[in-house]
């Protein structure tokens, strides 16, 4: 159970400003179905210039929609320029703060204020939040630039911080070492490099054709010939393992991706991180 | 406001019967059991009916059943001791994407400390493809850990059948049965089961309390060093008050089994009928006839977990989700994934798990409140499509 102040509970159990204001002048839209949360935030601008008017629409949790809500009601009557200044801790401090794995909560509502300002002021051309800088999560789509803003503006130390900041990091785990990286260059400490990870035993060739026959059989196979397809293996060459696909698989144009992305990934997963799949063709 | 308890998968109500059942041990009668004297010896006695007790529940001998302090600790012995007992001569575990996380964790840990473990997937409706599992097994194969019955789904695997193929193979079979004991009936005098485990607070004793059955003549090297008590498989002085309370609970589990299966069932369809009659855009998941009687988990599209759990608390309904929230983490219920349950359905899921104090007013209530619920979040929603808005 969460400690959720009464503020929280109140905006939650209360939303202020729930719907989608007709001819916005700036249109937020941040996250997703598949992230747990997603935010959409509206605003009307009145002839002085200042947020008339603004109003969100909320998936997700209890926090999720009490930091959209309070935010609404933070930003009517500031001009583009304040609003541009406020950060993810305002709206938690207004709330009376939110727990540590909830603030993400706020900085989504930054980041769809950010977004529906970008909106407003690109003329309408940039109608969702553009992901600025390389990707560092790829399970949560979070940029490097990102990232560093949340540890600058929060004054975050550890890895699992960002993760409650952000959601970097909290999916498959593989860019913590990134994360710890950038922390790191943040707060100007020298750059520690983990030691990498001790290399796994060496497959001997036949341990490894016939690891990467049970893989194949087991994980591939089924989903394949759930389209109509089929894979078999034809070689295995030191890291290059050869394939042919069959069926449907043979005359889809989606087949590359499926080689890499799935084929790839489960035969690096299960045998052999350094495995490159090929296909064999005639 | 009263508690509506819908959470019996998390755990139960202690039952009034258990808990007069252990007040003795708490007072007058705190012999070791393990002790010399006719004091000690008399507590032993009762340690010793409570044993019988979960033995007729199980359709088990006493001797082959090991009193531990939780289902957790039954799992991880049964994990571990049985590996051990091999001495590295087999190093391939076999279990599934859907198990608890006493089971899933360890074979995770063990797959990182020189074990192979191959976790077999589920198909949508949550069921195993038991010639996949046969398929699976090797002469390297130590053990097989597939759960009696999933705690969030309710879906049952064909225990019988799964034991079967091991027993041919002459492989270890350890199944969580954590929520179906109390809930089902079992008969392991029947079923091919090597290794179970039951925890006490999920059949109205406390929580404290475990069990693991050891059929005779299984090799297991013991988790707990340390003394000779539960025939040197578990040592540690025997929680008296908490095993006699379990075997209290487990004669009650017996005596109550038909109404679990009727009348429990019966209420749990009508929760599940009504909300789905009232409700657009929710289902079921899991496959709806292989399911304990007593579980119901609902997705409904376009609203988050937490947000209706929060609605639910309102009211004094206590349920549970699936939800990325809910758990601290910030991915949805492993068990929903594998299935396969898209994200969209598996953030909004919702656990209903209902038990043998629930009554059919408590049902109306929660599906007279429902709509309401489910109606205000989706006007919250920016996923709702714009002709159900």
């Amino acid at each position: 159970m969460w400690d959720y102040t009464s503020k929280v509970m109140d905006h939650f159990r209360n939303p202020r400003n729930v719907g989608v204001i007709e001819n916005a002048d700036g249109i937020g839209e941040v996250g997703s179905l598949a992230c747990g949360d997603a935010l959409k935030l509206t605003f009307k601008l009145g002839p002085d210039g200042r947020i008339a008017d603004a109003k969100f629409q909320t998936f997700g949790c209890a926090s999720a929609i009490a930091s959209s809500s309070v935010l609404t009601e933070m930003i009517k009557g500031m001009t583009l320029d304040e609003a541009a200044q406020v950060t993810n801790q305002d709206i938690a401090d207004v709330l009376g703060g939110l727990p540590e794995q909830k603030m993400h909560c706020s900085v989504m509502g930054r980041e769809a204020l950010e977004a529906a300002i970008e909106y407003y002021r690109s003329g309408g051309k940039k109608t969702a939040h553009v992901l600025e800088g390389r990707v560092v999560c790829t399970c949560f789509g979070v940029t490097e630039t990102e990232i560093e803003r949340v540890i600058r503006e929060n004054n975050l130390h550890a890895v699992e911080e960002v993760t409650n900041y952000c959601k970097a990091g909290g999916g498959c785990g593989g860019c913590q070492h990134e994360i710890k990286a950038i922390l790191a260059r943040v707060h100007g400490e020298p750059v520690m490099l983990e030691a990498p990870e001790p290399p796994r035993p060496r497959l001997t060739t036949m341990r490894k054709i016939q690891l990467v026959q049970e893989v194949l059989e087991r994980e591939v196979r089924p989903r394949l010939q759930e389209d109509g397809g089929d894979i078999e293996l034809i070689d295995v060459d030191g890291n290059r393992v050869i394939v042919a696909l069959r069926g449907h698989c043979a005359m889809c144009r989606a087949a590359e991706f499926t080689l890499d992305g799935f084929v790839g990934a489960k035969l690096r997963e299960f045998v052999s991180p350094d495995l490159v799949v090929v296909e064999d063709k005639p | 406001m009263k508690t509506l308890y819908l959470d019996n998968n998390a755990t139960t109500r202690v039952a009034p019967e258990v808990v007069e059942a252990m007040q003795p041990f708490f007072g007058e009668l705190y012999g070791n059991a393990s002790s010399m004297h006719s004091f000690g010896g008399q507590v032993r006695k009762h340690v010793e009916r409570a044993r019988e007790q979960m033995a007729a529940l199980l359709g088990a001998d006493p001797s082959e059943i090991v009193f531990t302090s939780c289902g957790t600790e039954s799992d991880n012995a049964a994990l571990r001791g049985t590996l051990e007992a091999l001495a590295g001569r087999k190093r391939h575990v076999i279990t599934t994407r859907v198990e608890h996380p006493a089971v899933l964790s360890t074979c995770r840990y063990l797959g990182s400390n020189g074990y192979r473990v191959t976790e077999l997937p589920v198909d949508r409706e949550g069921l195993l493809d038991l010639q996949m599992l046969d398929d699976c097994i090797t002469d390297d194969t130590a053990l097989v850990s597939v759960m009696w019955a999933n705690n969030e789904t309710g879906v049952i695997f064909p225990v019988g059948a799964i034991g079967e193929i091991c027993r041919r193979k002459g492989v270890t079979f350890h199944t969580d049965a954590v929520q179906v004991v109390g809930k089902l009936p079992i008969d392991l005098s029947q079923a091919p089961v090597d290794l179970l485990a039951l925890s006490g607070h999920k059949l109205h004793a406390p929580k404290g309390v475990g069990v693991l059955y050891v059929r005779k003549g299984t090799r297991l090297a013991p988790f707990m060093l340390g003394g000779h008590q539960e025939g040197g498989r578990r040592a540690g002085t025997e929680n008296v008050p908490y095993i006699v309370g379990l075997g209290a609970a487990a004669e009650l589990a017996a005596k109550h089994m038909k109404e679990e299966v009727t009348r429990v069932r019966a209420l749990r369809d009508r929760l599940e009928e009504g909300i789905l009659a009232t409700c657009p855009d929710a289902h079921v998941n899991g496959h709806r006839d292989r399911r304990l009687p007593n579980t119901a988990n609902i997705s409904f599209e376009f609203i988050e977990g937490e947000s209706i759990l929060m609605d639910l608390d309102a009211l004094g309904v206590c349920a549970s989700s699936g939800s990325a929230c809910t758990s601290g983490s910030l991915e949805p219920s492993h068990v929903l994934r594998a299935m396969g349950v898209p994200f969209t359905a598996a953030h909004g899921s919702i656990r209903f798990s209902l038990s043998r104090y629930n009554t059919q007013e408590e049902i109306d209530f929660v599906v007279e409140h429902m709509p309401g619920i489910v109606h205000r979040l989706r006007a919250l929603s920016p996923f709702v499509p714009r002709d159900k808005a």
